[in-house]
């Protein structure tokens, strides 16, 4: 599904080099967890995927389902199926909620040669995943992410996932300030979408996320590189020990 | 002051290509009274440091240039969908036979060539004597030329709910054509009249509106100039208004080579309040765009209320201007003064230049402006673009998001949704190329 071979990224604008070499192959059907300690480039990753402006790419390649995603632009990767749920969701006054994702659903479909989907088509599908998030009608008719509150910005991404039904999903600490009930809606969001064909990639500095959204493969990240990998024991071991012992062993 | 000679020369070029309309009476010694203004004043030049940002060359010259035609053929015309009077104009001249009767509930309406030709009639006094007060402290010379010159134009008196609102529509079918037109509008004590203005009208469009608003009247204004590339355009709105009275303009204006829109408002009554928005949309790639409002409002009354909001949006070397003024004379107290000029800037070549002032002699007012040039926010532009929304969407999203809050001074919920989507469609068509 998703192959990352070799990536070397650094900033556009200063000579700092970020990724140093990370090679990575999520398969169809599985989960994979990246964790690692701050700063390591686990969100530079995330971005480069999905083209954010401000990065290099000096070497390497990344490919969803074998085409090249570093030569397309961001809406072309999100209509091929990569999605990334934020680590921080933006703000963005003065756009509706709903106007957002039904423009981006169609746009969407309208790249990949579909029909767009009616109104009332539309209504249907986002109500039906907004309750099962609950995340409730009011907050659907405000602008973006305004007024939201850190879990319901978190909740809103797994909406927006669930409603433009990605192929390749890729999860920036979408646990991170969510409380319990909320992290077990968010997983529940996540386990509901997965299926054969579909791929995760959840970074995450929790073991506890991932006891409900179990991973097929855990990978530590470390200063620009993908430094072990691992089954889910990986996120039991980083979370009793922290990674001073993995970082160490490895150097 | 004397007029300096090469402005007398300019003033005296122009005004030897028009002729004061015939006539007697009470409108004759206005319009002459007028003329005597323009010769005093001089037309206006780049050195006046009222056109500081805008070259009106293209104002006073004798003709004007040239300006193509726009027709957009297969969209219905703006405010079809509402219910009105329509009134139509071509190249600045009334067309009968295009317009519903003009008679509407609650409205007197008549041609001004009519209504000046009348030995007593109530617009003497309001026709030129309200661009006669606004000319002080600052002068406004193409103003005092329609009141001298227009020969049509409406005058318009509300005694009373008007029963929909009188449309003008501004049809342009001549490339050379230099309109003027003067309407002069009346609301009496109690009365509610609104008046809406559409339409590419002439290659050179000249357009003062003055509005006397009295007691607890109101009037509404919503207007747009649309898409006409070539347009020059300079139009004024003169109003006062008495106690308890609103007075609520917005405009939507599209591209065009020269647009000029002042508002000259005078609150002399107490409580009573004026809101001025605008939102236009610059592009300058094929052809170039200059847009200016000046707006000076005079609160001369206690507990008066103005705002005004302004939004551009400009690109491919689109100029934007913004002059506003809020001046407070002694005594009117408890002033709630707001003015706030926007503009987002899409490239490097576009610009925005804006001059907000505040002139206050009370003591108890509350007063503030604000005035920000930005560009467009690339973390949200990123955050559309990976949810699949095409980069040129995506920026129009934003774009309508910023234009909305000028949108929102409008007060009527349908009216809003008629300028709203009718923005969409264009910026639909523009993407489309
Ligand atoms: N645009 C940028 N400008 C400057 N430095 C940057 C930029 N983007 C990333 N960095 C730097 O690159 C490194 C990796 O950052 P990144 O956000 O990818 O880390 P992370 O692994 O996601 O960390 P965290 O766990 O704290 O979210 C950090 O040192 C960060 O400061
Ligand atoms: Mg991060």
């Amino acid at each position: 599904m998703l192959s990352i071979k070799n990536l070397h990224v650094k900033l556009e604008d200063e000579d700092k080099q970020i990724l140093k070499g990370v090679d990575l192959e999520v398969e169809a059907g599985k989960v994979h967890a990246i964790m690692g300690p701050n700063g390591s480039g686990k969100s530079t990753l995330s971005y480069v995927l999905s083209g954010r402006d401000g990065y290099e790419v000096t070497d390497g390649t990344a490919a969803l389902e074998g085409e090249d995603l570093l030569a397309m632009e961001p809406e072309e990767r999100a209509a091929a199926g990569l999605f990334l749920a934020f680590q921080y969701p933006v703000e963005i006054p003065g756009v509706g909620n709903m106007t957002f994702l039904r423009t981006a659903l169609n746009a969407q479909r309208k790249t990949r040669g579909e029909d767009e989907i009616s109104a009332g088509e539309f209504l249907k599908l986002i109500r039906d995943k907004a309750a099962s998030l609950k995340i409730d009608a009011e907050m659907l008719k405000r602008p973006v992410n305004v007024g939201f509150s850190g879990g319901e910005k978190k909740r809103n991404e797994i909406l927006q996932m669930a409603v433009l039904a990605p192929k390749m999903c890729i999860l920036d600490e979408t646990d991170s300030g969510l409380d319990v009930d909320a992290m077990k809606l968010v997983a529940d969001g996540v386990n509901a979408l997965r299926d054969a064909g579909r791929g995760f990639l959840v970074i995450t500095h929790y073991q506890r996320l991932l006891d409900h959204i179990q991973p097929d493969v855990v990978h530590i990240m470390s200063d620009g590189r993908i430094i072990k990998t691992g089954g889910p024991e990986l996120a039991i071991e980083v979370e009793k020990n922290g990674y001073t012992d993995i970082v160490g062993e490895v150097a | 002051m004397a007029v300096a000679q090469p402005k007398q020369d300019l003033t005296e070029t122009r005004l030897a290509t028009l002729d004061l309309p015939q006539g007697a009476g009470w409108a004759r010694e206005a319009r002459e009274a007028a003329l005597a203004r323009v010769r005093d004043m001089g037309l206006p030049t780049r050195r006046d440091e009222y056109w500081k940002y805008t070259d009106p060359a293209s104002l006073t010259q004798p003709a004007p240039p040239r300006a193509a035609l726009f027709e957009a053929t297969d969209e219905a015309p703006l405010f079809s969908e509402i219910d009105r009077l329509r009134i139509v104009f071509v190249d600045g001249v009334f067309d009968p036979d295009q317009s519903d009767d003009l008679s509407l509930a609650g409205v007197e309406i008549e041609r001004l060539s009519d209504a000046l030709n009348k030995d007593i009639h109530w617009a003497r006094d309001v026709f030129g004597t309200l661009e006669a007060a606004g000319q002080t402290p600052v002068a406004r010379p193409l103003a005092a030329l329609s009141t001298a010159f227009a020969t049509d134009g409406l005058v318009i008196r509300a005694t009373g709910m008007a029963a929909k609102p009188i449309s003008f529509v501004y049809l342009h079918r001549s490339e050379t054509s230099d309109a003027m037109l003067h309407h002069v509008v009346r609301v009496e004590e109690g009365a509610e009249l609104t008046i809406l203005e559409n339409g590419p009208a002439a290659a050179r469009f000249m357009k003062t509106m003055e509005i006397s608003v009295a007691d607890r009247g109101a009037f509404h204004h919503i207007r747009a100039q649309g898409r006409d590339h070539e347009r020059r355009a300079a139009t004024h709105m003169f109003a006062r208004l008495g106690e308890e009275s609103a007075y609520k303009s917005f405009t939507l204006t599209v591209n065009g080579i020269l647009t000029r829109n002042e508002h000259v408002i005078e609150l002399t009554g107490d409580d009573a309040i004026a809101h001025v928005a605008g939102a236009a949309m610059g592009d300058g790639k094929t052809i170039a765009c200059h847009h200016d409002d000046t707006v000076f409002v005079t609160h001369d009354a206690v507990n008066c209320e103005s705002r005004q909001v302004f939004k551009k949006v400009l690109r491919n070397g689109a100029e934007g201007v913004f002059q506003g003024k809020i001046l407070v004379k002694p005594g009117a107290q408890k002033t709630d003064g707001y003015q706030i000029s926007q503009a987002l800037l899409l490239d490097e070549e576009a610009s925005f230049q804006a001059k907000p002032e505040l002139e206050i002699y009370a003591d108890d007012v509350k007063c503030s402006h604000g005035s920000t040039t930005g560009a467009i926010d690339e973390t949200a532009l990123f955050y559309l673009r990976a949810r699949g929304v095409p980069r040129e969407t995506a920026t129009d999203l934003l774009v309508l998001a910023f234009i909305d809050e000028a949108i929102q001074e409008i007060e009527d919920a349908g009216l809003q949704d008629e300028i709203r989507t009718r923005l969409q469609l264009w910026l639909e068509r523009r993407r489309r190329g």
